[in-house]
């Protein structure tokens, strides 16, 4: 049987399926990058007034390390460099989320096995994925192409940064073709496509931000700094779109053969046998949730000692990218010297890592409604465990979660900046003080996940996942693009201290604290009131 | 307390489907209850409601003398379950699953019983929750029930994905249990294990009581089947009760109802029997004419 057939219809039904989060993503992107552009255009009119903002923004290694590196001083140059990145961040976010529905998701569910059983070749649900994907990134191009220019950006560069974008989103539509084939399920699938975006992520944020000398290069080993190499405001190197769709048909097909290797429902790896019985300690919801969870708490702990540590020993050095002209060195003296511009970077860490956390321990307490739609509560809650200690249990797990994803990465970054300058011991110390602080901040779009749980199930999780990135996007592009007041202070993070380097206060952190019980509990008696199911 | 179960008058609503509109259910303390019905009659929404997963909309509900919703916690530690469709933690094995689901019930299960229960129906415990089929899902759940020391058992169409030969160990083991006075509420499709296990029975359609009571009961609501080689020829002119009569010669064979029998019977021997042969209703007879009298229209299982 030719292994491609029934595609098409496999593909028509992802797209229907998608005919809601598809358009969404899509226009979420567009628009974010849009009214960059229109931000920057209203609030730097003049030619000189970009250039002196192009000196202290694309000169600050923390904005460097945050959105990357600017070619020019036209709006479009800036725009590429506030949300150009992130944009095509978030295009392979949609990317990864698309591919694995359509491929891994199904087959865990089952629904495959119903569909391959009709006249569907072994290779049509990889390809109905894929394809899902590609044309999510199809539309990305036309819309961006369409309103770009709409916002006065010259049609050349649009084109060139809406391919660029594009083309990084087909490379991860690759990266997670090949990842939906080792991972043993859906979960294990979407982490690791995630960790490699994530390690494309930082591998560009080191490069960008290094000093002379440093591994300026690294951004070239990145799909998500191939957007800023393409240049598009500043005269655009159009072959480096060759290297993103190179990689791109590279992970299609490594992911076409492994699927045709590999048996339904099982990853590369074989299931081993475990205990026939339970351990002493697993007795309870709490031991329960801590036993599923431990994994990929590993999993997200590991990654994050990795990219802070590496990002905190990029930090020496940083102060020094501005010996070139005196215009820039009083620029920086203005702004703190090496000291307070070393203090900004590690805060942006911080807030990373303040983010990170708020996503895992999101992602546990969405949980609680994936068991209770998946039919994992019911067994559970026909026990003496009552529905309290059940969700009580996911809280503490989240909560206990995020704190030690912070403290790694705090311990990381200081241990890896701290090597580096001779002081190991306490920029540790300082540093895991510095990232502890965004706990509070940190719980409170898990919070609001749980109370969405207890009051409004059917919408609790794309609510949970919308808040947390709403979140994100106040606190990375708010000031950029001139949000009011009260819409920054939406985000938690906006009232942590920014540590390290300013001042300690602990009347925000107690009051954050506050409501992110306040909410939780609200969420718990809430979701003791309701139907289950 | 001589009832398990007392649900009286149940109703719930999904958004504008009612689910259930007015079932009773009885379950007397020390008997198995076969609970059936077709798909969507609300068999499951009656036993989450019992579970305290659901909050009912109207009628009373108790469940070991306790409130169901109030109670929960309290009243679980006192029942096994066995869900309709097992789901089971995938990277968990199957006797972490059977050691866990007993702790949390507060009983941790007697080792010497649970591993019996594992040899009975064949079950790898060492296997992870993924690797198993529907089949070996369902052992998991059933030796977990069946290992507690509950004194009820809940149990939700719990053969439907095992073979006949783990059938068979199903039926032993819930005759093990009503032996040591355990009660069970068994929701089934499967008209002969209802007909082989419960005690008493109670049929629901389109969230109602249909018909409740022990088998021989039930089988008065419905005919007896005859079939007859009689001496010579008879004449059934001017009898009440008979129906699908086939009368060819010598040869006779009809349906008729119990009260009707006598009657029918003194005609007969009195042209002479030379053989006959008379049926009661199977539940399968029983449970088509109580469906077919009206076509169910489909709802929603929840």
């Amino acid at each position: 049987m030719n292994g491609f057939a029934g595609t098409a219809v496999i593909t028509r039904l992802a797209l229907r399926r998608d005919r809601i989060m598809l358009p969404a993503w899509v226009y979420l992107i567009t628009a974010g990058l849009a009214s960059t552009a229109y931000t920057f255009r209203k609030l730097y009119p003049t030619a000189a007034a970009r250039a002196a903002f192009a000196v202290t923004g694309g000169g600050n290694p923390a904005l460097r390390f945050l959105y990357g590196r600017l070619y020019g001083s036209s709006t479009g140059a800036l725009t590429v460099w506030r949300y150009g990145i992130w944009a095509a961040l978030f295009g392979a976010l949609m990317t990864i989320f698309i591919v694995i529905r359509h491929t891994r998701a199904d087959e865990e569910a089952g629904r495959q096995e119903l569909m391959g059983s009709a006249v569907v070749g072994r290779q049509a649900a990889l390809s109905a994925g894929l394809l899902a994907a590609a044309t999510a990134n199809l539309a990305l191009i036309v819309l961006l192409c369409l309103a770009l220019p709409l916002t006065g950006l010259p049609a050349a560069g649009s084109v060139a940064l809406a391919l660029a974008i594009a083309a990084s989103g087909l490379a991860f539509t690759g990266i997670a073709g090949v990842a939906a084939q080792l991972a043993s399920g859906a979960r294990g699938a979407r982490g690791l496509a995630f960790g490699v975006l994530g390690a494309a992520f930082v591998l560009r944020a080191i490069g960008d931000s290094a000093g002379p000398g440093g591994p300026a290069w690294l951004s070239w080993a990145s799909p998500l700094g191939w957007v800023e190499l393409t240049r598009p405001f500043g005269g655009p190197r159009w072959w480096v779109l060759a290297l993103s769709l190179g990689l791109a048909a590279a992970g299609a097909l490594v992911a076409y053969a492994l699927a045709a290797r590999r048996d339904y429902g099982a990853g590369l790896l074989p299931d081993r046998p475990g205990p026939a019985t339970a351990s002493r300690w697993l007795r309870g919801p709490a031991t329960l949730a801590w036993r599923l969870q431990r994994g990929a708490l590993a999993g997200w702990a590991g990654g994050v000692a990795c990219v802070f540590a590496v990002s905190g020993a990029a930090a020496k050095g940083i102060g020094s990218l501005l010996g070139s002209s005196a215009q820039l060195r009083d620029e920086f003296t203005r702004l703190g010297g090496e000291t307070a511009i070393t203090s900004a970077y590690l805060a942006a860490l911080m807030l990373l890592a303040g983010l990170a956390a708020a996503g895992y321990a999101t992602s546990v307490l969405v949980g609680l409604r994936a068991a209770e739609t998946g039919g994992l509560a019911e067994p559970l809650l026909a026990t003496a465990a009552g529905r309290l200690r059940w969700g009580l249990s996911q809280l503490a797990v989240a909560g206990a979660g995020a704190a030690v994803l912070l403290a790694t990465a705090g311990l990381a970054a200081g241990l890896g900046y701290g090597l580096r300058t001779g002081a190991a011991g306490p920029q540790a110390a300082r540093l895991l003080g510095a990232a502890l602080a965004q706990l509070p901040a940190a719980l409170l779009p898990p919070a609001v996940a749980m109370a969405l749980v207890g009051v409004w199930p059917g919408g609790a999780v794309a609510g949970a996942w919308t808040a947390l990135g709403a979140v994100a996007v106040i606190d990375l592009f708010g000031q950029a693009l001139g949000l009011s007041h009260w819409l920054l202070d939406v985000s938690p993070f906006t009232h942590t201290p920014r540590l390290p380097g300013g001042p300690v206060s602990a009347a925000p952190l107690l009051w954050l604290s506050l409501a992110a019980v306040a909410l939780g509990v609200f969420g718990l008696a809430a979701l003791r009131r309701r139907d289950l199911g | 307390m001589t009832n398990a179960i007392e649900v009286h008058a149940l109703a719930k609503s999904f958004g504008r489907t009612k689910a259930l509109d007015g079932l009773d259910l009885t379950v007397r303390t020390g008997e198995v209850h076969a609970f059936l019905g077709p798909n969507g009659a609300g068999k499951t929404t009656t036993i989450r409601i019992l579970l305290g997963l659901l909050r009912k909309d109207g009628g009373t509900a108790s469940l070991l003398g306790g409130d169901p919703w109030r109670d929960a916690a309290a009243l679980h530690a006192r029942l096994g379950y066995v869900p309709g469709d097992v789901t089971l933690w995938p990277n968990l094995t199957g006797g972490e699953i059977i050691d866990l689901l007993g702790r949390l019930r507060g009983h941790p299960p007697d080792a010497q019983r649970k591993q019996a229960l594992i040899e009975r129906f064949a079950l790898d415990p060492a296997k992870k929750a993924r690797a198993y089929s529907k089949g070996n899902r369902q052992k998991v759940a059933l030796i977990a029930a069946l290992a507690s020391d509950a004194e009820l058992l809940i149990l939700d169409e719990p053969t439907s994905g095992l073979d006949p030969l783990m059938e068979a160990v199903f039926r032993d083991c819930v005759g093990d249990e009503r032996r040591r006075g355990r009660t069970v509420l068994l929701s089934s499709h499967i008209l002969a294990e209802a007909e082989a296990l419960a005690d008493r029975v109670t049929i629901i359609r389109d969230g109602r009581t249909a018909e409740t009571g022990t088998l021989t009961e039930l089988r008065h609501l419905t005919h007896i089947t005859i079939d007859a080689e009689l001496a010579g020829p008879v004449s059934l002119a001017g009898l009440a009760g008979l129906h699908s009569v086939e009368l060819d010669g010598p040869r006779l064979h009809c349906e008729v109802d119990p009260a009707a029998l006598n009657d029918l019977l003194r005609r007969l021997t009195a042209v002479g029997v030379v053989t006959l042969t008379s049926r009661p209703p199977t539940l399968e007879e029983l449970f088509l004419r109580l469906y077919s009298s009206e076509r169910p229209t489909a709802r929603a299982t929840r």
